[in-house]
């Protein structure tokens, strides 16, 4: 007996199972085949893969039989002699033999280390037909997502506000807290969206009025006393109590600024304040406001009170006294003089005439237009007063002896005929010589012709006597002035001073220019205005032929509606500017003219 | 369809033409549909009517209460996972909580929009709004997987487990493995190649897609086939190691359509689930943020 083969296999439950079978032989085979002496039932095996021969000395040989190899300790030969005192170990395919000797005699102990096929192995089965293993796991991947949000969306910013707190102006560039910008800024902070501390200055504090008053130190006025805001303010409904809720709880003081000033909603200018931010208190003021003088006003087009006007009650020192009358009482205001609009504006008459006879010199049509004598300001929202020399003169010549008198200027009225009846009397009547104010037509003529009579007969060239006619019913300067003394006894000549506002309606604003498409006798009844006490202003009515409310509401059919908000004339900052949607429909126009001009110069 | 229906289930012996078994869409008449589209509707007509100002934003009183209600619901929703592994059937069966889930997680993809008020920027406020929409639409995803699926995927088993797949394949193996002795080195070599194969193999694109263009088995398949039309019918041994090769390239098919299918049952949570817990760090940033730059 010389080999003895021990054919090791396991249990399922790991427990050795040992076959073993002696061969008597020199040399024995290694294969798959099922004769051969040690039999591997193993794909990876040739059916007749190695010999083992038993050598004289002792050691045995193990010779491949094929061209193919086998393992001896980890080693790919394809011949190897072994001492079997020493031990060695084979490996075939999938299949392990360990060489021992033991009383002479060689064992090879045979045992299979891998399983017949992959799916034959032993597999993790739980989680075998899931995807485990094919994707990160969800824990990590759900651990790796909420440290990165939490670092980059959440520590950095806080650590940029920590290192940046304080500082006046921040670098340029990104700053980790500008992810929590909830939108862009308007135009006018645009240039703040980097530095988010120059209005949220302290964490957990809502922005503060007196953040905005460092810049804003000239244009927040206030509406009225904090007590008054109060006092007109409509109950909160059920959204303004949760609103307030969430005020009180998180420290946001009620009525600031950013009440109404929202930004980070979108880039270009900031939105004009809704209607109902107005009317939720003044459509019903008068309710909660008693003693207000203001009448409740709601939407432009069906709920606004009649236009009130600042009509002139008096001047004193220069200064002008006026009240607030509504349109709807026809009110009348003194303002110092006497004009009838009707004559100057009639078509046919003595005044179209001689427009037209002036037509060459002063480029006027075939009868005076309300452009002849009034002037636009420069903005264009309003006009110029009307100018006696550079508006009336032209018709109305105070000429006396080739000069021509001083307008507005008693004193030196005065002194001018004086020197004129210095320099030699005359008997010539005072219209002949312009001291009087020329008028048209040839019943003027005649008038001349009898003040000439009356002239030569009673002046007879006295210079007191033409000061006081040029003072008095007939003279130059009574048609158009009260005058309410004439000068006697070195007693000064008294005017009734004129006024011409420029601006009627104080706490609404009207822009002329935005109304340029419109004539104005749409507007002003000038053509029928017969005294200068005509207020020539439109009431509501007119107004409403074009403009509705904001979401269009009207009394009567508009045929091109014009929504207008209660911002696009009034301004709760109560300041002498345009309202910031009047503003903001300048800054269009402007910007379409200039789209124009590009375009027309590429052209 | 309508008249086959009730034969098949009779055929497959379950019980589902009775009327007890109801799916988690349809759970308790839509009792969680019909009070998520309550409120959506709700939340949609509040904001059409309720005139909010300034304007519509997260910022409004309206917006806040969306706010608050959104992030509830979001607590809730992500507590499914929670109760999941919770076994309970008392008051709350783990069904009527996923059909709740289903439809409220539906709802708050209307009640989250309406909180922007359409406000969209890049900022980590559109990035939680952004991480809802992708976990509300990874839910879709997951709920067409679920009803499309699990029919298809019980034809497919033939009413084995996995564990009689994977027993079923060992089987085939260890009779290959012994058909293939006698055989000559080379075509030991091709069957021992198509044994090492790994049926589980490949990765997630394979699983997904039950790709699997260089499977050994059928190669080897494919040269057997070939070969053996040129030989003479009793050529034994490769002729019952083809039936064998094929018998097994069938069950491997069959597995594999299994592992797709439930690939695609799954998949859809790795999105969902890791996006969840994305979406509340955002979500906490959101809320952190607004309040401190308040």
């Amino acid at each position: 007996m010389t080999f003895t083969v021990r054919q090791i296999s396991r249990t399922t439950d790991g427990r050795e199972i040992v076959r073993a079978s002696n061969v008597d032989a020199r040399a024995i085979k290694i294969g798959r085949d099922a004769g051969s002496d040690i039999h591997l039932a193993d794909l990876a095996v040739e059916l007749h893969h190695a010999t083992i021969t038993l050598l004289d000395s002792g050691r045995i040989s193990i010779v491949s039989e094929t061209d193919r190899d086998f393992a001896i300790d980890g080693r790919s030969v394809q011949n190897v002699e072994v001492d079997p005192l020493k031990g060695g170990e084979l490996v075939f395919g999938s299949h392990r033999l360990t060489i021992s000797k033991d009383g002479g005699i060689v064992i090879i102990a045979v045992e299979r280390f891998e399983a017949v096929s992959d799916s034959a192995g032993e597999k993790e089965e739980i989680g075998l037909f899931t995807l485990s293993g094919l994707l990160a796991g969800r824990r990590m991947q759900a651990w790796s997502f909420i440290t990165a949000v939490v670092v980059l969306f959440l520590a950095w910013p806080i650590y940029t506000y920590a290192t940046t707190s304080g500082v006046k102006n921040r670098t340029a560039g990104f700053h980790a807290d500008e992810s929590w910008n909830s939108g862009p800024l308007s135009k006018a902070h645009a240039k703040l969206a980097n530095d988010c501390q120059a209005c949220h200055t302290e964490k957990f504090v809502a922005v503060t009025d007196n953040t905005c008053r460092n810049c804003h130190k000239n244009d927040s006025h206030d509406h009225s006393t904090k007590a008054r805001l109060a006092q007109a303010a409509i109950p909160a409904d059920f959204g303004g109590k949760v609103k307030s809720f969430f005020k009180v709880t998180f420290n946001k003081p009620e009525g600031g600024c950013v009440d109404c000033h929202t930004e980070h909603e979108g880039e270009g200018y900031m939105k004009p304040t809704k209607q109902a931010f107005c009317t939720d208190c003044h459509g019903t003021l008068k309710d909660r406001l008693t003693d207000t003088k203001l009448a409740n006003a709601g939407d432009f087009g069906t709920d606004h009170p009649q236009l009130q006007v600042a009509a002139t009650v008096k001047v004193e020192d220069g200064q002008r006294f006026y009240r607030r009358v509504s349109l709807d009482t026809k009110p009348t205001e003194n303002n110092g003089l006497i004009f009838p609009h009707d004559i100057h504006l009639a078509k046919g008459n003595g005044v179209a005439r001689m427009a037209q006879t002036m037509r060459g010199e002063q480029g006027w049509g075939a009868s005076l237009v309300c452009k002849d004598c009034h002037t636009p300001s420069k903005d264009g929202h309003r006009f110029q007063p009307v100018d006696m020399e550079k508006d009336c003169q032209a018709c109305h010549s105070l000429g006396i002896g080739g000069k021509t008198l001083k307008h507005a200027e008693p004193g030196q009225v005065v002194a001018q005929i004086r020197s004129f009846y210095a320099a030699g009397p005359t008997y010539r009547p005072a219209s002949l010589d312009n001291f009087a104010r020329r008028r048209p037509g040839e019943y003027a003529a005649v008038e001349t012709a009898q003040d000439y009579a009356i002239g030569s007969r009673i002046f007879q060239g006295q210079a007191s006597e033409a000061i006081r006619d040029v003072f008095a019913k007939g003279g130059a300067c009574y048609d158009c002035h009260i005058i309410s003394q004439t000068p006697s006894k070195g007693a000064p000549v008294s005017f009734r001073p004129v006024v011409q506002p420029a601006r009627y309606m104080q706490k609404g604003w009207f822009d002329h220019a935005a109304h340029k498409e419109e004539t104005c006798e749409s507007c002003h009844a000038a053509t029928t205005s017969a005294k200068a006490t005509d207020l020539l202003l439109p009431g509501i009515a007119n107004c409403r032929t074009c403009h509705v409310g904001e979401n269009g509401g009207k009394l009567k059919p508009v045929k091109d509606p014009v929504a207008s908000s209660c911002a696009l004339c009034h301004d709760y900052h109560l300041d002498n500017k345009a309202p910031w949607r009047s503003k903001l429909k300048q800054k269009r126009l402007d910007r379409q003219s200039q789209a124009k001009i590009t375009i027309a110069s590429r052209n | 369809m309508a008249t086959q229906a009730p034969n098949r289930s009779a055929q497959s012996g379950r019980a589902k033409s009775d009327g007890t078994h109801e799916g988690f869409l349809r759970h308790k008449r839509f009792r969680w549909f019909k009070i998520a589209f309550l409120i959506s509707l709700m939340a949609t007509l509040g904001y059409i009517f309720i005139d909010v100002k300034p304007r519509p934003n997260g910022g409004s009183w309206y917006g806040y209460l969306m706010g608050i209600i959104g992030t509830l619901l979001i607590l809730w929703l992500t507590m499914l996972g929670v109760r999941k592994r919770i076994p309970s059937r008392k008051r709350w069966s783990l069904k009527g909580w996923t059909s709740a889930h289903i439809y409220l997680g539906i709802s708050l993809a209307v009640i989250g929009t309406l909180h922007t008020g359409f406000q969209i920027d890049w900022n980590v406020h559109t990035l939680a709004y952004v991480l809802m929409m992708l976990v509300i639409i990874s839910g879709l995803w997951g709920i067409t997987a679920y009803t499309r699926l699990p029919k298809k995927m019980s034809l497919n088993r033939q009413e084995l487990t996995e564990n009689q797949m994977l027993e079923g394949l060992r089987s085939m193996d260890r009779q290959l493995h012994d058909a293939a002795q006698p055989l000559d080195h080379r075509y030991a070599e091709l069957v021992r190649k198509s044994l090492q194969e790994n049926p589980f193999g490949g990765g997630l694109i394979r699983r997904v897609f039950a790709f699997y263009p260089k499977s050994k088995a059928r190669k080897m398949l494919a040269i057997l086939s070939e070969e053996i039309t040129f030989r003479p019918v009793e050529d034994n041994p490769i002729e019952r190691l083809d039936g064998l090769l094929a018998r097994k390239e069938n069950k491997v098919a069959r597995l594999r359509k299994h592992l797709q299918y439930k690939a695609r049952l799954e998949i859809w949570l790795y999105f969902h689930v890791p996006l969840t817990f994305a979406l509340i760090a955002a979500l906490s940033a959101h809320i952190v943020s607004v309040f401190f730059y308040w």
